[in-house]
């Protein structure tokens, strides 16, 4: 074991070395000749699909078009973006509330876009924040983030957000066993005792998209790493690959891994809904949390605190799960496009095991059993197995799947991806990748019909493929063609934060969909201004709300008179734009938050408190028209007890 | 009262042609005039080949007196979308100011500019000339044809028609 663990350690110092290539004995590493004109997308012309790729660290989400891997947009989600006044306006600081308080970071990894009857909808994308755990819903007419809730009794979100066949839930899992109920104020070493896991089944709503926590699944202290939901047969269910079975809590790099099979848990969600509807749960009370949703109307954000939830003893309700053995430390599970096989990958296994559904189903009706975990069943490994993918590479993580019955498996400490045959488990091809590749997508390759053309790779290391930006280099992915027998390497791009899972779909899934503008007339923000008219500044004790519009290219008013030091001042800016692409930007001199990015029909809120007196300017900071740079204000800032009265005007001279 | 008779389901129908095709063309560019436009008959080929514009609205029937339902919509949709930029006066803020409007341009005319301004800015030589001299694109905000009736209803009102 500890030998392993030195070989990764090795394989991530030397990334450069290059994996064998045993299945084609040639070199695949350089692109091929085309490979230029099969990702070229000329100027004007649009990509065939769009890729999101987690941000990773940053907390935010990418988006590329392909095949150029062009990016289009960065998503803020989990963490304030000061490039549009995401978590500093003051319609948005809502959807960053958590029980912890305002919370401006998290760590963002696995977007899934929701599915009906299994396959790509179009409608939302969900991403799980990985730290202070949270789901969050993106609206994909928007490209905006609707919505973000956090996960109670959770900790290190990681098998996340997963959803179900018809996203009837998205689900969040402990990586971190943690100590649960009223006294968590535990010595670390009572783990054993005192540690333990919670799935979180979040339900999602058919037609709003509302998310809350259905009910929770209490289970033994282990790490759930990664998951997937079944589909077709298998729908009702949902995997979770398992590891520290060993349940240590100290250098867990060594501790847990001394075991040769962990597990996959399998949960059955359909029989964890029918105990809740008959009461058989738990009312657990324990620390709030917080439902912070965007509304459209007002453009703003709520935020909801709730508490309590529903929780359902594993060990209580035969049935409800069951543990697989799985190779050691298992990290991916992936559900074929048929759901009749889950492929889970033992990180430090040197086979790829692929598990039956019906031979699970079989395993359960027989009591196939190999013992149990404090009453959850463990079935015995060689019932429920299909069989397995030998000697796949080094360090399997992550498997997609195509439209021809083959799977793609990354490798982590080889840096390949392989592609191998579902029904027969012959590893057909290999392809390097550079470097050390942790996820991979193919478009809609959860899904029931995936798509052939691409697998693209999320690397972990750049090192040398890039120009050098100091210490801190580029993160990457890479555009394989899968189209032929062979795979091909076309195109290297890079990408932001680290990126962890990746989906894409058809542009024209979404192209149709996307909202232009935000209709003047049915924007319900409190503090609105449709129309210059109605534009004012009103004092309320020492808070001054200013109601200001934006057009081409001035802003109403321009001239504010009356503000004093220590005032906390509101600028509520309405674009009165209603043309598409015409945000306009607003800017105050000294301002301690960002600026604000307003589209056409928004209302948006910057808060400035002035700390002196003076004359201070404010500006457009998005280039609108020939005039822009004219677009421009000016607020006077008098002494906390002046006697200068509130006054606004724009163009007062000429009329 | 006498009747208006607009051509309304025609217009509409136009507009919604026009809005596609005329979908993406809002950059900065101050467009040198082409072609001769020809607010009658819009859509043949000129001596060029260049296609004069097609306007989506070819007939305004105007009646007397003013229609007040109209007068007012026009006056609350040009306040939320309008006088930023065109006072009710003669004076220019942003754009020209509205007084005489109505006997200075064709009904037809004011309404295309209105609904399909990025169509009139790049055919248009009036339009252009007028973006030449304010040099800030006007807008499209959005309007729909019963809305610049509207619109032109107030225009109208504000020009002291009764």
């Amino acid at each position: 074991m500890i030998a392993l663990v030195a070989v990764m350690g090795v394989g991530l110092g030397l990334t450069g070395c290059k994996p064998k290539s045993p299945i084609n004995g040639e070199s695949t590493s350089a692109a091929s000749g085309s490979a230029a004109e099969e990702v070229y997308v000329a100027p004007g012309e649009k990509d065939d699909y769009y890729l999101f790729t987690s941000g990773g660290f940053s907390g935010q989400l990418g988006v590329y078009g392909l095949p150029s891997g062009r990016m289009l947009r960065q998503i803020p989600i989990f963490s304030q973006h000061a490039e549009n006044g995401w978590g500093y306006s003051e319609e948005s600081k809502p959807m960053l509330m958590t029980s912890y308080g305002f919370i401006p970071w998290d760590d963002s990894h696995h977007p899934k876009l929701s599915q009906t009857e299994g396959k790509q909808d179009g409608r939302w994308l969900f991403i799980n924040g990985n730290n202070t755990p949270r789901i969050a819903r993106i609206d994909l007419k928007t490209f905006r983030t609707v919505e973000i809730i956090e996960i109670p009794n959770s900790s290190g979100n990681h098998s996340s957000p997963f959803p179900t066949e018809n996203t009837e839930y998205v689900v969040a899992g402990t990586r971190f066993a943690v100590p649960m109920g009223d006294n968590r104020d535990v010595a670390i070493n009572t783990y054993k005792e005192n540690f333990k896991g919670m799935i979180s089944y979040i339900s999602v709503d058919k037609e709003s998209g509302h998310m809350d926590v259905a009910f929770q699944i209490l289970l033994p202290g282990f790490d759930y790493d990664l998951s997937h939901a079944g589909k077709g047969p298998s729908h009702g269910w949902s995997f979770f690959t398992t590891y520290n079975t060993e349940e240590s809590h100290t250098m867990k790099e060594v501790n847990a891994s001394q075991r040769d099979k962990d597990f996959l848990t399998a949960i059955n969600w359909k029989l964890a809904e029918q105990l809740v509807a008959e009461g058989k749960f738990e009312e657990y009370g324990g620390r709030p949390y917080y439902v912070n949703r965007w509304d459209e109307a007002t453009h703003s954000a709520v935020s909801t605190q709730k508490t309590g939830t529903k929780v359902l003893d594993a060990s209580k309700y035969p049935g409800l799960v069951y543990f697989l053995p799985c190779p050691k430390s298992p990290h991916g599970v992936d559900v074929n496009p048929t759901g009749e096989f889950i492929v889970a990958s033992g990180k430090l296994a040197a086979t790829l095991p692929v598990f039956q559904f019906s031979k699970i189903q079989e395993a359960i009706a027989n009591n196939d059993f190999d013992g149990d975990v404090n009453g959850i069943p463990i079935l015995k490994y060689e019932s429920v197995i299909a069989g397995e993918v030998a000697k796949p590479g080094l360090g399997p993580l992550h498997t997609e799947f195509d439209d021809k019955g083959f799977a793609y498996t990354s490798m982590f400490v080889s840096s390949e991806i392989v592609k191998w045959n579902v029904a027969t488990r012959e590893v057909v091809d290999r392809i390097p990748t550079y470097y050390s590749i942790g996820h991979l997508c193919v478009p809609a390759g959860d899904s029931k019909n995936p798509t052939g053309k691409y697998v693209i790779a999320l690397n972990k290391i750049t090192k040398d493929r890039y120009l050098p930006t100091g210490p801190e280099l580029t993160q990457s992915a890479q555009l394989i063609d899968i189209s032929g027998d062979k795979m091909r390497m076309l195109l290297d791009f890079p990408t932001i934060g680290e990126p962890h899972y990746a989906q894409a779909c058809p542009a024209s899934l979404l192209t149709e969909n996307q909202v232009r503008i935000y209709p003047i007339e049915e924007n319900n923000h409190p503090y609105a201004a449709k129309g210059e008219k109605e534009t004012s500044v009103e004092r309320k004790g020492n808070e001054v709300h200013i109601k200001m519009t934006t057009i081409r290219s001035h802003f109403a008013p321009d001239n504010i008179e009356g503000i004093k030091v220590g005032d906390k001042v509101y600028w509520h800016i309405t674009n009165l734009e209603q043309d598409w692409d015409i945000p306009h930007g607003f800017a105050v001199q000294g301002a301690a938050n960002s600026e604000l990015l307003v589209m056409p029909g928004e209302t948006a809120t910057l808060l400035w408190e002035p700390k002196e007196a003076g004359v201070v300017s404010f500006y457009c900071s998005d280039f609108c028209s020939a005039l822009h740079q004219e677009m421009q204000g000016y607020v006077r800032v008098s002494p906390a007890n002046s006697n200068v009265p509130l006054t606004w005007s724009l163009n007062q001279t000429a009329e | 009262m006498q009747k208006i008779t607009q051509i309304l389901g025609i217009l509409i129908l136009g507009f919604i042609l026009q809005s596609c095709s005329g979908s993406g063309t809002t950059t900065e560019n101050t467009t040198t005039p082409v072609g001769k436009p020809d607010a009658e008959e819009g859509g043949a080929p000129d001596a060029s080949g260049k296609v004069s514009p097609d306007y989506a609205i070819k007939e305004v029937e105007l009646t007397i007196p003013l229609e007040a339902g109209m007068v007012e919509e026009g006056k609350t949709i040009s306040e939320m979308k309008c006088t930023s930029c065109h006072s009710l006066a003669e004076n220019r803020l942003v754009g020209p100011g509205w007084k005489g409007i109505t006997t200075r341009r064709k009904p037809e005319w004011i309404m295309n500019m209105i609904t399909n301004v990025d169509m009139m800015l790049a055919e248009d030589e009036e339009a252009q000339k007028m973006l030449e001299e304010c040099l800030v694109r006007m807008p499209n905000q959005n309007i729909t044809v019963a809305e610049s009736r509207s619109i032109l209803e107030f225009m109208r009102h504000n020009d002291g028609v009764q």
